[in-house]
């Protein structure tokens, strides 16, 4: 199919437009943090960049500790999210019910609930069995809150694979295990990966547990950025810092990820 | 080296019953072909004796053992599906070693086997290779030298020519029948095309809708098959059948009245049908001969000559559809009216419920 000239410049528009409105924040935000808190409540941007909230924001808080606990939370949610997801997701894929769909459905549906609406049970559970501001409480709560997602994501990656090429496996000899290791793992691996990052991205980014679940020890970079949003009034350039420092790793690690995000969430539709 | 018994084999899906009691002895060393219209069960009968379907009931041995309940890894059979199914992230030497590596083989006796294999299908250039960059008759050859490696049982072949082309196909039939011979394996091997099973198997079982219709030698099932579905399913072109009405049975033969007038007698033996009776002539297509004293007239509507052959379609009377086929190069025309004689020995008689009324002279051939 040939493009014509008017395709080829509305999605032209269309696609930097979208991109312009979607970085725009992120951007000044950027451009926010190297302000002074008094050209900052202004929407200029013509200014002296400065460092000086970067400074303030560092001697203020210990942003490496923060940064451990991101980082801890995020893998160890995701690996442990991924632990479960595997053989879920393989056992719906490969040996479906008449519940299949319904469960898939199910789980989906949990995502639905507006999290507030079980934090007091959660808070009451995590402080009786003394979790409270600890990585595993975490750990366990991003798990449990991307597990839906990615077995979903996985199952999609798992329904692409031939049934006859797990089937030669067991012909070959494999048992199950051998079957996912040897076969479903290699040939899913892009899938595998995106969901991974995927799922690094959303328990990175993830507030409302942290803030709820945590205070100081086991903190990660939302609650680093959220202690900048003080009660005597918002300073726009340290928050601004602080949040750039918080999404800077991950914006990063995007970036150089992305060919294997995008090829994960369109694996399928491109066939 | 190993037998198979089915005995009473049944598989449903729910309420859709699939293969509806099958009894079989397949024999050591023996190539048995299941063959059928698409649909029939040939692929789930397969996959049940490979053990990727559950059996519903009945029993399945191998080696006189009960093995429902094995799982296929521990059958000790081989698969060749009509995919291929190849492993795409691995090269060809461990697509084939594959089987080997995880029976945990050593690295040493490994290599050997896949050279081995790899030498008798002509696959040596190739081994580093990934399937992707393979041509069709060559990942067949893979997925079939994945098979030899293992030294299996029993090899299983689900219509594993299909997606070949039709020279290729006809020269894997011949290579695949020298595996036969040389690896004295016993072969399962699972088609719709009547060509392969013909000139393949020792032993044909035809199926049709869940139930087996005839079992025996190709040329048992030519020239005595024990039905209208078999006589017609297999020979190509088809058996002519026309209907026609017993005038007279007698020791020799029964006498039937063709519908363009005539009789013939066919030598075959009562079986129950009386004088007066509707009953099916079967007559093959070279059982059938342009000859002017012939008692069938007809109009000849299409001539394929394929040089070494030539095929006449006739139509006789308002629509009774005939193939003729000639040795050599005819110099029939199409539109020509032309009389036809049968070769009563040649011929076969069904009665009303499509059963064969057995022939008294058996073929020399049909073991
Ligand atoms: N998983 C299944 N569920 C329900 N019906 C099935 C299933 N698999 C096969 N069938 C039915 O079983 C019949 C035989 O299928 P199959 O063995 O593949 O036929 P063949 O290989 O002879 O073409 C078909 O009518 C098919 O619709
Ligand atoms: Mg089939």
């Amino acid at each position: 199919m040939r493009e014509t000239v008017f395709q080829r410049v509305f999605a032209f528009v269309v696609g930097w437009g979208v991109a312009i409105l979607l970085f725009f924040p992120i951007a000044w935000m950027v451009l926010t943090s190297f302000k002074s808190e008094v050209d900052a409540i202004t929407p200029r941007l013509t200014f002296t960049p400065t460092l000086s909230s970067y400074a303030e924001v560092l001697s203020r808080a210990d942003y490496l500790s923060f940064a451990l606990n991101s980082v801890v939370v995020s893998v160890g949610g995701t690996v442990l999210a991924l632990l479960f997801a595997i053989p879920a997701a393989y056992s719906m894929a490969f040996h479906p019910t008449q519940r299949t769909r319904g469960t898939l459905l199910w789980m989906l549906s949990t995502k639905m609930l507006p999290p507030v609406g079980v934090l007091v049970p959660i808070y009451i559970l995590a402080r009786d069995s003394a979790l409270l501001d600890t990585r595993t409480v975490l750990v366990i709560m991003y798990a449990l809150a991307n597990l839906p997602i990615v077995v979903w994501m996985l199952f999609t990656f798992y329904k692409e694979v031939p049934k006859d090429i797990l089937e030669a496996g067991r012909m070959d000899g494999a048992r199950t295990v051998s079957e996912v290791w040897y076969l479903l793992l290699p040939l899913t691996l892009p899938g595998v990966a995106s969901t991974g990052l995927l799922s690094l991205i959303l328990c990175w980014n993830e507030a409302f547990w942290s803030l709820n679940l945590t205070t100081s020890s086991a903190a990660p970079l939302t609650a680093f950025i959220a202690s900048f949003s003080s009660p005597q009034g918002l300073f726009f350039a340290k928050l601004s810092a602080a949040s750039t420092m918080a999404v800077a790793p991950i914006l990063v690690f995007g970036w150089f990820s992305q060919r294997q995000l995008v090829r994960g969430l369109t694996f399928g539709a491109v066939k | 080296m190993a037998t198979l018994t089915l005995r009473d084999l049944r598989k449903s899906y729910g309420p859709a019953h699939v293969i509806k009691g099958i009894d079989l002895d397949v024999l050591e060393r023996e190539f048995v072909v299941f063959v059928g219209p698409s649909g029939c069960g040939k692929s789930t009968l397969l996959r049940m004796i490979a053990g990727l379907e559950d059996i519903t009931s009945g029993e399945l041995q191998i080696d006189g053992r009960r093995v429902n309940d094995v799982g296929p890894a521990d059958r000790g059979l081989a698969m060749v599906f009509q995919s291929y199914a190849l492993y795409p992230h691995m090269t060809v030497r461990q697509n084939m070693g594959f089987a080997l590596r995880l029976a945990r083989v050593p690295k040493a006796e490994r290599d050997r086997k896949v050279n081995e294999a790899a030498r008798i299908l002509q696959l040596e250039p190739y081994l580093e290779r990934r399937p992707k960059d393979l041509s069709g008759g060559q990942r067949q050859r893979v997925a079939i030298g994945r098979s030899i490696v293992r030294d299996p049982k029993v090899f299983l072949f689900d219509e594993p020519l299909s997606n070949l082309d039709a020279a290729l196909r006809g020269q894997m039939r011949m290579e695949l029948l020298r595996l036969h011979e040389d690896l004295n394996a016993t072969m399962i091997y699972v088609t719709h095309d009547q060509v392969e099973a013909m000139t393949m198997a020792d032993k044909i079982v035809v199926l049709q809708a869940g139930l087996v219709e005839q079992v025996g030698s190709p040329l048992e099932l030519y020239h005595h098959p024990t039905n209208l579905f078999v006589a017609g399913f297999i020979g190509s072109p088809r058996m002519n059948l026309m209907p026609a009405r017993v005038v007279e049975v007698t020791g020799s033969g029964v006498t039937v009245a063709l519908p363009s007038g005539g009789q013939v007698t066919v030598p075959t033996s009562a079986s129950g049908v009386r004088q007066g009776d509707t009953i099916t002539l079967g007559v093959r297509p070279e059982g059938l001969h342009v000859d002017s004293a012939g008692q069938i007239a007809g109009e000849v509507k299409l001539v394929e000559r394929l040089g070494g052959l030539t095929l006449l379609h006739v139509t006789s009377g308002v629509d009774l559809a005939l193939t003729v086929q000639i040795e050599g190069s005819d110099a029939t025309r199409a539109h020509e009216t032309v009389h036809l004689s049968i070769d009563t020995a040649a011929c076969h008689l069904f009665d009303k419920a499509g059963l064969a009324l057995p022939r008294l002279v058996r073929h020399p051939m049909a073991a």
